[in-house]
């Protein structure tokens, strides 16, 4: 038992679990695209990197932890091939995760975050989003079988059969109605809204929290500075989801559940959604402890946990440790590679315009190329600072604390 | 049961009901018609719908949860609105009162989980909408103001997530609204707002900056309070009322509930 916990401890960790989610992602994305029919190559690629890491990890041992679920999960899932649409199949995954949920309730440190009445709504989130996920890539994995069989999708063949809206569809919203009310009755009766103790302005919790919607971006304060974290980005998301429309010229796709006629869009939102979005809010609200440093999910919350600083600056790196000099005085010099870094990430779109992009360059028109792959690096700055955090504990890229703009 | 039959019969054909409901029960088609027709409220939709608009597995039903939500946000508002004032000397004790005082009081607790499943409704949503695709033309504006329709949510549960005025509401708030101070330009540590000055003079400080403008004042206060209880009960209700009506008008504009163009 106390193993299980310590390896799921481990797990949860975010460079971990989050190396998990994308590849699981990647790969379930993968199946839909092939019509759940594993290429032996692609297929046998994710299978033979958890297998690599087995062996990093046989020197490295968090990377074994990694290793073993990467390795179970992608046979697991490789296995499941298309069965992984099946109701049965969707059906008792559901089941063993509630279990597993129901299971981990018996923990104490467990149940102390998981049943705090705020985080309630949150665990329903994940349930909710998990069968939605499941329901979605169901009906256009479902789709897109019939129309590589020549046929249309499900949603077409009664496009045309039009219903009385009284009785059918109020009666529907009717019943949806009483259940809410009652769902929402039973919900208010049986569990009391937080109140905690009158404000003080003097004395702050540890950790203070934002309300957990929110959370996605105070987490997201761990790589990058509250200007962007917390500004710039969610500006970027909101602008992000309201160009959508317009960036997308795909006529295809319009109206039913299709993945095959839309990969990219589908692929790039559900990235941003589930992976990024969904991912960050859970860690903040069930992973992160006093001074927001991190607890595995059957951990003790210790306000004494020490959590060594050992983040260093692009500059320190470069400047210190590679040339073995002090750093410049003068900001510009001192943060030139990381200067040239940025710049070179942000002149990316003309370069791949021409390059690997040119298909897309010449689909969309240079307008909607150069917002949509604009917005693109943005959400991928996220993906690609952490992971620099976890590979070399890199704090910023630029420093620039003499005007705060830190990236 | 024929006397039941009876009572209804004569229920329906009475004076009183036919000058609200114009028509009886609908049973024949004409009737159905001018059920949906002669209502305020069920002429929001068209007299016939898509098969598709009316399957849950493709609707899932999230936007009308979202907007009932929005009602029963509404209502049990309302009712706390008659219990709770607020300043700091009576948020607190009024809410402690509503938790102990009244009898079967379950407003608040509808409230708060409403908010919260409000906010899920939302997100699912756009997540079904996104995964039919029904942003697509015609949909682009429609899809736009869905997306304003959701961060309004996020701001009302937000501005409401104060007003217990508690420990876990005033330092949530602390923590929401310290961004504001980076924002570049107009924050106080925002980047590039110490290069805004009038000779030696900072004009971005604390005093003056956009957490200043959010919260009304350097630290949460009095003022934040009346601010944040003004924007959740009068101004983004007021917006997010209006915006939903162009939400709804554009969906039966731009091709009725999505469905394969």
């Amino acid at each position: 038992m106390t193993f299980i916990k310590d390896f799921i401890n481990v797990l949860s960790a975010a460079s971990i679990s989050f190396v998990l989610l994308s590849s699981v992602f990647a790969f379930i994305v993968y199946f839909n695209l092939f019509d759940g029919k594993l290429k032996s190559k692609i297929g046998g690629g994710f299978i033979g990197f958890g297998a690599l890491l087995i062996v990093a990890g046989l020197f490295i041992k968090p990377l074994l932890y990694l290793g073993i679920t990467y390795f179970l999960i992608m046979f697991v899932l490789a296995h499941l091939g298309g069965r992984l649409w099946d109701h049965k199949t969707g059906l008792w995954m559901l089941i063993l995760g509630g279990g597993f949920f129901a299971l981990s309730m018996l923990d104490g440190n467990f149940y102390l975050i998981a049943a705090k009445p705020d985080n309630v709504p949150i665990a329903a989130m994940i349930f909710l989003l998990g069968f939605f996920t499941w329901v979605a890539l169901r009906k256009a994995y479902l789709n897109d079988r019939q129309m590589l069989a020549g046929g249309i999708p499900w949603e077409k063949t009664e496009s045309d059969e039009k219903l009385f809206t009284w009785p059918d569809l109020v009666y529907t919203e009717m019943l949806c109605m009483i259940i809410l009310t009652i769902v929402m009755i039973i919900w208010s009766v049986a569990l009391r809204a937080p109140l905690e103790e009158a404000a003080n302005p003097t004395s702050s919790p540890n950790p203070a929290k934002a309300p957990w919607y929110f959370l996605g971006l105070q987490e997201m304060l761990v790589y990058f500075d509250p200007w962007l974290a917390g500004v710039v980005l969610p500006t970027l998301i909101i602008v992000g989801l309201m160009a959508i429309p317009y960036i997308d010229t795909n006529p295809r796709g319009n109206g039913y559940y299709s993945f095959r006629e839309r990969k990219w869009e589908l692929g790039i939102f559900l990235y941003g959604f589930l992976v990024l979005w969904s991912f960050l809010i859970i860690t903040g609200t069930f992973l992160r402890g006093p001074n927001w440093n991190f607890f595995g999910p059957y951990e003790y919350w210790d306000p004494n946990k020490l959590v060594p600083l050992v983040n260093v600056d692009l500059s320190e790196i470069i400047w210190v440790k590679m040339l073995g000099m002090p750093l410049p005085k003068l900001w510009v010099i001192r943060e030139m590679f990381g200067i040239i870094f940025v710049l070179g990430y942000l002149g990316l779109p003309p370069l791949l315009a021409i390059g690997p992009f040119r298909r897309f360059y010449q689909k969309m028109g240079p307008p909607r190329y150069y917002v949509g792959t604009f917005l693109f690096l943005f959400m991928m700055s996220l993906p690609i600072k952490m992971v620099l955090r976890w590979l070399f504990n890199l704090k910023y890229i630029v420093h620039i604390q003499e005007i705060f703009f830190n990236v | 049961m024929a006397n039941l039959r009876k009572l209804q019969e004569e229920i329906v054909n009475s004076q009183i009901w036919k000058s609200i409901f114009r028509v009886g029960i609908p049973n024949t088609n004409r009737k159905r018609v001018l059920a949906v027709l002669g209502s305020l409220i069920l002429h929001l939709h068209p007299v016939k719908v898509r098969r598709s608009g009316v399957r849950m597995s493709y609707t899932w039903c999230m936007g009308g949860t979202s907007f009932f939500l929005f009602l029963v946000e509404t209502v049990t508002g309302l009712l706390l609105m008659f219990y709770y004032r607020p300043t700091i000397e009576y948020a607190y004790p009024d809410i402690m009162d509503l938790r102990e005082q009244a009898p079967f009081g379950i407003m608040r607790e509808m409230h708060r989980w409403g908010a919260h499943a409000m906010v899920i409704a939302v997100w699912l949503h756009m997540f079904r909408v996104f995964m039919t695709g029904s942003y697509k033309p015609p949909r682009e504006f429609n899809w736009n103001v869905g997306v304003v329709l959701l961060v309004l949510t996020l701001l009302l549960s937000f501005t409401g997530y104060l007003l217990p005025w508690d420990q876990l509401a005033i330092w949530a708030i602390t923590v929401g609204s310290n961004m504001a101070r980076a924002t570049p330009g107009a924050g106080n540590e925002g980047p590039m707002s110490g290069l805004i000055k009038l000779g030696d003079v900072r004009l971005i400080h604390a005093g003056d900056d956009a957490r200043f403008a959010l919260i009304g004042g350097r630290s949460i206060g009095p003022s934040t309070l009346l601010r944040f209880y003004v924007l959740h009960c009068m101004a983004i209700p007021l917006a997010a009322g209006f915006l939903m009506a162009i939400h709804f008008w554009r969906v039966r504009k731009d091709g009725g509930i999505s469905g394969p163009m």
